[in-house]
């Protein structure tokens, strides 16, 4: 049954690289980005039959002949000293389960709990629902994470607003453009605390909180359009 | 299949009955996006076929004995609307639904990092709102573009295609009628990168030589419908 050719195995998105990867480019999963030997892997691409090729959507970076994909979104994957923003899950009696926006929820044991409590009075000293501020202390190997509220300025949130964004876009907050964290600060009068897992605490008065909510929306929504595509 | 009457689908000329010739795909409509609340989303409509998918996750794989020690599971639940065709479809699971949503899955699988994952879950959510033909097609495509848009490592991205027989001829894309009144079909999930064959199914039967053919218009359709999934990821919206 075999004896007439039953598949293409060419490139059929009919996409070429002659120019070579250029920075800043958008790419899909699956495409060719470059030759192996000319650069080097980063985060978000494989070797595959000696090309690099892209596994997720994103912007290409190329630094020192070193590609990785800055991707468009990204879930949050916690690494241990990272600060963020979680909501109490459950509890048991000496257990808070907490929800940091990873895959898997954190755990905080009694004794890295905010204030003494005794055993069974858990949810006196945080309630479900409740959102705190805490520090991941330790990441196993399955990716269940050990949190701790133990530390300076790490406490329970009683006010102000937490927004969501995407947690790649933290770094652009804090770094670079034109609407970074400070500004944002000096303009709104509000305190802002970003986690590491896109959660930002916004605390101050009510017409601040508004506005840095606005940017932080806006900052999402022009990450997510592609300059350069057509209209 | 076959046999419900005397119905022509294609002229002399090798014209359908919607003026599509042998080897035209429908118009394909490729939006990402539009369901706000999910990691990920698309919506691609492709001829009458309208489907939404949303992709959540990686998140916490309940109940605990789905959970692989090594890999995420990818929860694909494929299902039709009671309004997507003419006759009112019972809500919920059934046999079709069960197989397509399996074949889909196990299709992804082939693509999707899930290693990079262990113990987590992602759910796709295919959700078919309008049915001409195909849709299972349609859903396999989509939720690869809308896997793509979560943010979800993959080696590939699978482009699903189906080509059939009508009047003995070998066509690409079947429509409704050409569906219900041929004689075979041959839906095929394609690796555009690589040309690999991720998901294979028949309907009907064709002559080693029809088979041939219809596998030749498959790849052929699925580079093409694969330029219009890049577009829709590099600009947003297209069609």
């Amino acid at each position: 049954m075999n004896d007439w050719p039953v598949a293409r195995l060419d490139n059929m998105s009919g996409m070429n690289y002659a120019d070579g990867p250029q920075d800043s480019q958008i790419v899909v999963p699956g495409e060719i980005l470059g030759n192996s030997e000319e650069y080097d892997a980063g985060h978000g691409v494989i070797i595959r039959n000696d090309s690099i090729v892209a596994v997720k959507n994103g912007r290409i970076k190329i630094i020192n002949k070193e590609i990785s994909i800055e991707p468009m979104r990204t879930s949050y994957i916690p690494r241990p000293s990272d600060l963020v923003i979680g909501y109490v899950e459950g509890c048991t009696n000496n257990i808070w389960f907490i929800d940091i926006g990873a895959p898997f929820n954190a755990i905080l044991p009694m004794s890295l709990g905010p204030s003494k409590a005794s055993f069974g009075s858990t949810r006196q000293v945080l309630d479900i629902g409740e959102a705190i501020l805490c520090r991941v202390q330790e990441v196993e190997e399955t990716h269940s994470s050990v949190v701790t509220m133990k530390g300076m300025g790490l406490r329970k949130i009683m006010s102000g607003s937490i927004d969501d964004i995407d947690p790649h876009l933290i770094l652009e907050l804090n770094t670079g453009g034109k609407d970074n964290l400070r500004k944002m600060k000096e303009s709104s009068d509000c305190r802002i605390i970003t986690g590491d897992n896109g959660r930002i605490w916004i605390d101050g008065e009510i017409d601040g909180i508004i506005s840095v909510r606005d940017k932080l929306d806006k900052l999402s929504k022009s990450q997510k359009v592609i300059k350069g595509g057509k209209e | 299949m076959g046999g419900y009457g005397n119905v022509e689908m294609i002229d002399e000329n090798g014209l359908r009955m919607d003026g599509r010739t042998a080897t035209d795909v429908r118009p394909i409509t490729i939006e990402t996006g539009v369901v706000p609340v999910a990691d990920g989303s698309c919506r691609m409509t492709w001829g009458t076929n309208d489907v939404i998918v949303a992709v959540y996750g990686p998140m916490e794989a309940h109940p605990r004995k789905i959970q692989r020690q090594d890999r995420a599971v990818l929860d694909v639940r494929y299902n039709m609307a009671p309004f997507s065709t003419s006759d009112r479809i019972r809500p919920g699971f059934n046999r079709r639904s069960r197989e397509i949503s399996k074949v889909t899955s196990d299709a992804l699988e082939s693509v999707v990092l899930l290693e990079m994952y262990p113990r987590s879950k992602i759910r796709v959510e295919i959700e078919i709102i309008c049915a001409e033909a195909g849709t299972r097609c349609v859903g396999l495509t989509a939720a690869s573009v809308a896997l793509a848009d979560a943010g979800i490592p993959m080696t590939d991205m699978v482009v699903s295609v189906a080509s059939g027989k009508i009047n003995d001829v070998v066509v690409c894309d079947l429509n409704k009628e050409e569906d219900n009144y041929g004689e075979a079909d041959l839906p095929m999930g394609i690796l555009p990168n690589t040309g690999e064959i991720v998901f294979l199914q028949m309907d009907g039967d064709l002559s080693p030589e029809q088979f041939q053919t219809a596998w030749d218009y498959n790849v052929n359709a699925a580079s093409d419908v694969h330029k219009l999934m890049v577009e829709a990821l590099k600009n947003g919206v297209d069609e």
